[in-house]
C-alpha cells in the first residue's frame, strides 16, 4: 500500500480564485476582486512549494495544472515564476504536462505566448456552448465568435488544446446538440471536456430551481438520452469516452486529471485546494483555507496554507479508488483493489454486475461500460458493498 | 381525615387545547400548592412527550388545599384530563372519581366536538357542572356568543359561566369560589367497610406500581391488608400519600378522598382500572359496578430496520407496557420484514406516541406497517374469528361474511366548509345521521367504518377545513360489509406488510392510489418493476417503474474526491434504511406514506 500511489503518478495543482464574474451555475472557489496584488500571491505559492517540497522531496512530476477561478487572469510572469520554482524543486518527467484553464476572451488570448515562455504546454478553453444564446443563459460573458478567435490563437501557440462545453442545457434539443458538438469535434484538436449542466448546490442555479424558475432541463431519461449521443457522436469521431465526461484521442488523455483518477498524489496549492500525500503507510488528504485574503495572509505570515490534515481509514482509501478509478474507461486494476481491500469482490456482486451489463472484467482490471458509466454511483456503491 | 364537606373532587375538561392544563396550573399557583419558584407552564405535563407536542395524554390529579371566603380550609381535588380522543378513556374512568366538573370552553373557538363529547359523559357520570369562558384575553374571544352556543347546543345553563384568562390569571379566584360553592361535597361513610375505587395506577421506577384510589366508604391506612375484589390478589400498604402533585405522605384516607399507595405490585397489568379495593378482613360485600377495560381499536405491525434489533425491541415494548395497559402486542412475523410485533393502540396518536417513545427513549429504527382495525370473520362452521391483521386473512372459501366496526362521529364545522365535510365523508363510506345548526357552525354526526377513520381521516379534515373543525367519535357496533383484501406486488412477490381490508366498491380506486403512490416512494433500480395491487389473482392496478438510467456526476477531479466519499457513505447509509423484497429495496417511510391519500 506504502507505494500504491506510484500507479497514478504525481502532480500539483495550482488555484487561481479569481474571476471576472460569476457564473451562475458555478460552485468552484472563485471570487470577483476588484485589485489583486499578483507579486503577493507568487510569493505564496512559492513558499507553499518550499515547505511541500521539504515533505516529499524528489518526486518525480508528471503534471502541473493552473485551475480556478480564472488562471488566465494570471499575470504571465506569475506563471513562470510558480513553474520555475517548481522545476528547481523537483525532477520532472520528460513529457511533464503543464496545463492552465483559460476562458476564452480576447484579454486572455494576448498572454498565450508568455505562459508557453513561461513553461506552459497545454490549456484547457471554457467554451461552455457553441451557441451565443446558451452562453448568455449561461451567464457567460464570451461570445461564440471570440471564442473561437481565442481558440485559434491558442492553437497556434500550444500543440496541445482542449476545451469544455456544457450539455444538457434548459431547452437544449438532442438533435440541436448533434449538430453543436459535429461543429465542436470539427473545431477540437485531440481533447474534449463535455459535462452535463449540473445544478450545484449553493448556486444562482440552484437558487433559481427550488423556485421552479430555472426550467426546462432534462429529466433523467432525457439526461440519459444525452448521453448516449454523445458517445455515439464522439466515438464515430474517433474521440472515444476516457472518462466519464472527458473524450481524447488515444495518448491525448490529460496527464493531469489521471493522477485524480488513478489515485495518484498530488500536492492542492492555493485557497481551497486540495491534495492528497502517501507518506509512509499513511495517505493524507489536505485542504487549504478557502477564503483568498486568509489564505494569503496565512501563507504571508510564514504559516502553512493547510487546515490540520486527515489520515484516510483504510476503507476511505479504497472507497476513493474506486470513486476515481471507475470513472475511467480503462478502470482500476484487481491487484491494487486487492491490496487496498485485503480481499476480492463478493462473487454475487460481481455476477450481478456483469449480467447486468455494467462491468466488464479482463486483463486483471475491472472497467465500467459505457451503461456502466452512466449509472455509476450505483455501480460504485455495489462494489464497495462487494469488498466490506 | 377531613369532614366531607369540606372536601370538593373535579375534573377539568375541555376539547384539544382550550386551557385545561393552563388553568391547572393557575388554581396551583394560587393556592400555593408548589413554590412559586417551581411552577411551570403545564406543570402536569410531565412527560417529554406531552411537552414536546404541548398536549395532554395522561390524566393527572392533584390535592389542593383553599381557603375560601366563608373563612374555611377545602380540600380540592382536581383532575386534568387529556382533550384528544385517543384518550377519551382517560376522561372517563377519570370523571368515575369526582363529582363535578370544570367544563373549559375557548371563548374564541367556541364549543368543538370533544367540549361535546365531555359534557355528555359529565352529565353521565352524573356530576355537576360549571362552565368556564376561557382565553378571554384575546382580541377574538366572544364570550356573549359562546355562552349563547353552550346553552343552545349543549343545553346548559351558562348565565353562570365564569370568564377568565388561564393564561393571565384574570378570573381564578371565582373558579375557586365557584368550586367551593357550585360543586357538592362528596357523600361516604367512614364507619362502613373500606370501599374505595382504583382509579388508574402507573410505574414509577423506584416505588414500582404505585395506585390511585378514590375512597367512597371507610378509611385506608398505611400497612393495611387490602383486597382487590376481581383479581382477589391481597397486597399490603407500604406507602399511602397524597399527590401535591409530588407524594406527600399521609397517615390515613377516608371517604371522599383521592390518593395513591404503593404495595409491591410489580406491573401495571397486575391491576384493573375501575377495580373495588376493600380491607383483606371484614370487606365490603358489593364491589362497585366497574367499568369497561380501555380497548385497542388500531393495529399495526411494528417491525425493527434492523432485524439484529428484535431483541431490544422486545425489551422496549415490555418495558412501555408496564406503565400502559391499554397497548396491546404480540409477536408477528412478516415475510418481508422478519420479526416483529403486531401491537393495538387506542387510535392513531397513541400509535405515534408509543413509536416515538419506543425509537427515542430506546434509541432504535422501526418500520410501523398499515394500521387496521379488527375485523370480525365469520367462518363458514359457525366460528368467530378477530382479525388485526390483514395479512393473516384466510382463504376466502372457508369465511361466510367479514364485519367491521363502526363509529359514531360528530363533527363541528363553519358552514362554509359542510360540502366538503360530507364529500369526505360520503367518500368514506360514511351514512349521516345527523345535521344541526348552531349560528355558522353546522354539527353533523356521521355513521363511518372506523377502517377509513384510522389512518389520514383526521389530517384530511383539518386540511378541507383549514383547521376549523373537529372531530370526535365512539365506536358504536360491528356491521357486515363486502369486505376483501387487497394485497400488493412488488415485482410481482406480495408484499404481505401491505396488505390492507378493503371494501369491494373502493378497491381499484385505492390500489390505483398506492401503486402510484409506491411508484414515486421506491427509488428506481437496475431493471424495472411492476408495481400491482390485486384481489385474490386479479391485478386490479399496475404501475411500472421504469429503469434506472442515469446516476453519475458529470465533474469530478482532486477537490471533490472527499466529498464524494462521504456522498457514497450517506447513500450506504441510506441504503440500511431500506428494506429489501426479492432484488428490490422498499425504503422505510414508505409503508406508512404509500397509504396517504390525497384525495
Ligand atoms: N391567550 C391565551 N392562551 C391560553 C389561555 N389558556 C391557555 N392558553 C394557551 O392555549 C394552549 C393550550 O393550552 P393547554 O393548557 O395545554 O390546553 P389543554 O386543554 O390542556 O390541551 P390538551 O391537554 O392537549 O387537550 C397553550 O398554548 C396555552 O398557552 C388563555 O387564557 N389565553
Ligand atoms: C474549473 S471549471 C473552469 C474554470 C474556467 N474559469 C471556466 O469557467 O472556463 C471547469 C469546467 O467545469 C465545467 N463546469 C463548471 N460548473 C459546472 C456545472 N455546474 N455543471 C457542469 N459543468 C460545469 C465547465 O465546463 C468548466 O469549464
Ligand atoms: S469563469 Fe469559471 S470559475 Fe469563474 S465563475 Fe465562471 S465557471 Fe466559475
Ligand atoms: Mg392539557
Amino acid at each position: 500500500m506504502q507505494e500504491d500511489w506510484r500507479d497514478g503518478g504525481f502532480g500539483i495543482y495550482v488555484h487561481w480564485p479569481f474571476c471576472q464574474s460569476k457564473c451562475p451555475y458555478c460552485d468552484f472557489n472563485s471570487h470577483v476582486a476588484e485589485r489583486v496584488d499578483q507579486s503577493r500571491w507568487l510569493t505564496a505559492y512559492l513558499a507553499e512549494l518550499d515547505r511541500l517540497a521539504a515533505e516529499v522531496p524528489g518526486r518525480l512530476v508528471n503534471a502541473v495544472f493552473f485551475g480556478g477561478g480564472t488562471p488566465s487572469l494570471m499575470q504571465p510572469d506569475v506563471v513562470a515564476g510558480v513553474l520555475e520554482r517548481i522545476r528547481k524543486l523537483w525532477p520532472q518527467a520528460n513529457d511533464v504536462e503543464v496545463t492552465l484553464e483559460a476562458n476564452p476572451g480576447s484579454i486572455e488570448a494576448g498572454r498565450f505566448r508568455a505562459y508557453r515562455e513561461g513553461g506552459v504546454n497545454r490549456v484547457s478553453m471554457g467554451m461552455q456552448a457553441m451557441r451565443d444564446e446558451d452562453l448568455r443563459r449561461l451567464g457567460r460573458m464570451h461570445r461564440v465568435a471570440e471564442a473561437r478567435a481565442a481558440f485559434d490563437i491558442a492553437r497556434d501557440c500550444f500543440d496541445r488544446v482542449s476545451f469544455d462545453l456544457i450539455y444538457a442545457r434548459q431547452d437544449q434539443s438532442l438533435a440541436d446538440w448533434r449538430a453543436e458538438l459535429d461543429e465542436a469535434l470539427a473545431m477540437a484538436v485531440d481533447h474534449l471536456s463535455l459535462y452535463q449542466l449540473t445544478v450545484e448546490e449553493g448556486t444562482v442555479f440552484a437558487e433559481r430551481f427550488k423556485r421552479g424558475q430555472l426550467r426546462g432541463l432534462p429529466d433523467e431519461d432525457k439526461a440519459a438520452d444525452f448521453y448516449e449521443v454523445t458517445q455515439e457522436v464522439c466515438g464515430a469521431a474517433g474521440m472515444q469516452a476516457y472518462e466519464v465526461s472527458n473524450h481524447a484521442r488515444p495518448g491525448a488523455e490529460s496527464r493531469h486529471n489521471q493522477v485524480y483518477w488513478r489515485s495518484g498524489d498530488w500536492l492542492g496549492i492555493g485557497p481551497g485546494a486540495h491534495g492528497r500525500l502517501t507518506l509512509g503507510s499513511r495517505r493524507w488528504t489536505t485542504e487549504a483555507p478557502r477564503a483568498p485574503g486568509e489564505w494569503l495572509a496565512t501563507v504571508g505570515r510564514g504559516l502553512a496554507g493547510e487546515l490540520p490534515r486527515e489520515a484516510l481509514t483504510p476503507g476511505e482509501r479504497l472507497d476513493e479508488f474506486l470513486i476515481m478509478g471507475l470513472r475511467l474507461s480503462e478502470g482500476i486494476a484487481l491487484d491494487r483493489m486487492l491490496g487496498l481491500a485485503g480481499k476480492g469482490l463478493r462473487a454475487d456482486i460481481q455476477a450481478e454486475l456483469e449480467s447486468d451489463g455494467l462491468i466488464l472484467m479482463g486483463n486483471g482490471r475491472i472497467a465500467t461500460t459505457e451503461r456502466g458509466r452512466l449509472v455509476l454511483n450505483h455501480v460504485i456503491r455495489r462494489i464497495s458493498e462487494g469488498l466490506s | 381525615m377531613t369532614q366531607l364537606s369540606h372536601i370538593r373532587n373535579f375534573s377539568i375538561v375541555a376539547h384539544i387545547d382550550h386551557g385545561k392544563s393552563t388553568l391547572a396550573d393557575r388554581l396551583i399557583q394560587m393556592t400555593g400548592t408548589v413554590a412559586q419558584r417551581d411552577m411551570k407552564a403545564q406543570l402536569l405535563d410531565s412527560m417529554d412527550i406531552e411537552r414536546e407536542r404541548g398536549i395532554t395524554i395522561k390524566a393527572n390529579t392533584v390535592r389542593i388545599e383553599y381557603p375560601a371566603k366563608d373563612g374555611q380550609t377545602y380540600i380540592l381535588n382536581l383532575i386534568d384530563t387529556p382533550g384528544h380522543v385517543d384518550f377519551a378513556y382517560e376522561v372517563s374512568r377519570s370523571m368515575r372519581a369526582v363529582e363535578g366538573s370544570l367544563l373549559v370552553v375557548d371563548a374564541s373557538q367556541g364549543v368543538e366536538a370533544q367540549t361535546l363529547a365531555n359534557v355528555y359523559q359529565a352529565i353521565d357520570a352524573g356530576h355537576d357542572i360549571v362552565p368556564v369562558l376561557n382565553k378571554i384575553d384575546l382580541p377574538a374571544a366572544e364570550p356573549d356568543r359562546v355562552k349563547a352556543q353552550i346553552e343552545d347546543v349543549i343545553g346548559l345553563d351558562a348565565s353562570d359561566a365564569i370568564p377568565i384568562s388561564a393564561k393571565s390569571g384574570l378570573g381564578i379566584p371565582d373558579v375557586l369560589e365557584a368550586i367551593v360553592t357550585r360543586l357538592p361535597a362528596p357523600h361516604g361513610d367512614r364507619d362502613a367497610p373500606l370501599k374505595a375505587m382504583l382509579v388508574d395506577s402507573w410505574y414509577d421506577a423506584y416505588l414500582g406500581v404505585v395506585v390511585m384510589i378514590r375512597v367512597m366508604d371507610g378509611v385506608i391506612r398505611k400497612g393495611d391488608r387490602v383486597r382487590m375484589m376481581q383479581t382477589n390478589a391481597v397486597y399490603g400498604i407500604d406507602k399511602l400519600a397524597v399527590l401535591k402533585p409530588q407524594m406527600v405522605d399521609i397517615d390515613e384516607l377516608g371517604p371522599g378522598e383521592i390518593g395513591v399507595f404503593t404495595a409491591s405490585i410489580k406491573q401495571v397489568r397486575d391491576t384493573r382500572v375501575g377495580d373495588t379495593i376493600t380491607h383483606e378482613r371484614k370487606g365490603c360485600d358489593a364491589p362497585l359496578p366497574g367499568f369497561k377495560p380501555a380497548q385497542p381499536v388500531v393495529f399495526c405491525g411494528l417491525f425493527p430496520v434492523d432485524a439484529a434489533d428484535f431483541e431490544n425491541l422486545r425489551d422496549a415494548i415490555e418495558k412501555l407496557s408496564l406503565n400502559d395497559a391499554s397497548f396491546s402486542s404480540e409477536m408477528e412475523t412478516s415475510a418481508a420484514l422478519g420479526f416483529g410485533f403486531r401491537c393495538g393502540f387506542l387510535g392513531l396518536l397513541h400509535l405515534e406516541v408509543i413509536r416515538d417513545r419506543l425509537e427515542r427513549e430506546y434509541d432504535l429504527d422501526l418500520i410501523t406497517t398499515a394500521p387496521s382495525v379488527v375485523f370480525k370473520l365469520h367462518m363458514k362452521d359457525g366460528e368467530v374469528r378477530d382479525l388485526h391483521n390483514p395479512a393473516d386473512m384466510p382463504d376466502l372459501t372457508y369465511v361466510d361474511h367479514i364485519e367491521e366496526p363502526r363509529i359514531k362521529a360528530t363533527i363541528m364545522v363553519p358552514d362554509d366548509y359542510l360540502g366538503d365535510i360530507l364529500k369526505l365523508c360520503q367518500d368514506r363510506r360514511g351514512i349521516q345521521l345527523d345535521l344541526s345548526y348552531a349560528g355558522s357552525r353546522a354539527m353533523v354526526v356521521y355513521d363511518l367504518p372506523l377502517a377509513e377513520v384510522v389512518f389520514d381521516f383526521y389530517d384530511r379534515l383539518k386540511s378541507v377545513t383549514k383547521g376549523y373543525a373537529s372531530f370526535d367519535y365512539t365506536i358504536s357496533e360491528y356491521r357486515e360489509d363486502f369486505l376483501v383484501k387487497m394485497s400488493i406486488l412488488v415485482n410481482e412477490e406480495p408484499v404481505d406488510a401491505l396488505a390492507m381490508m378493503v371494501h369491494r366498491d373502493r378497491a381499484e380506486a385505492r390500489g390505483r392510489a398506492m401503486v402510484e403512490k409506491l411508484k414515486e416512494l421506491i427509488p428506481r433500480h437496475m431493471f424495472k418493476i411492476p408495481i400491482q395491487a390485486a384481489i385474490g389473482a386479479r391485478v386490479i392496478a399496475r404501475e411500472t417503474l421504469s429503469a434506472m438510467r442515469k446516476d453519475v456526476t458529470a465533474k469530478c477531479y482532486g477537490g471533490d474526491a472527499s466529498r464524494k466519499r462521504k456522498l457514497l457513505d450517506k447513500q450506504k447509509a441510506g441504503k440500511k434504511k431500506m428494506r429489501q423484497f426479492g432484488k428490490v429495496e422498499i425504503p422505510q417511510e414508505a409503508f406508512i406514506s404509500a397509504l396517504k391519500m390525497d384525495g
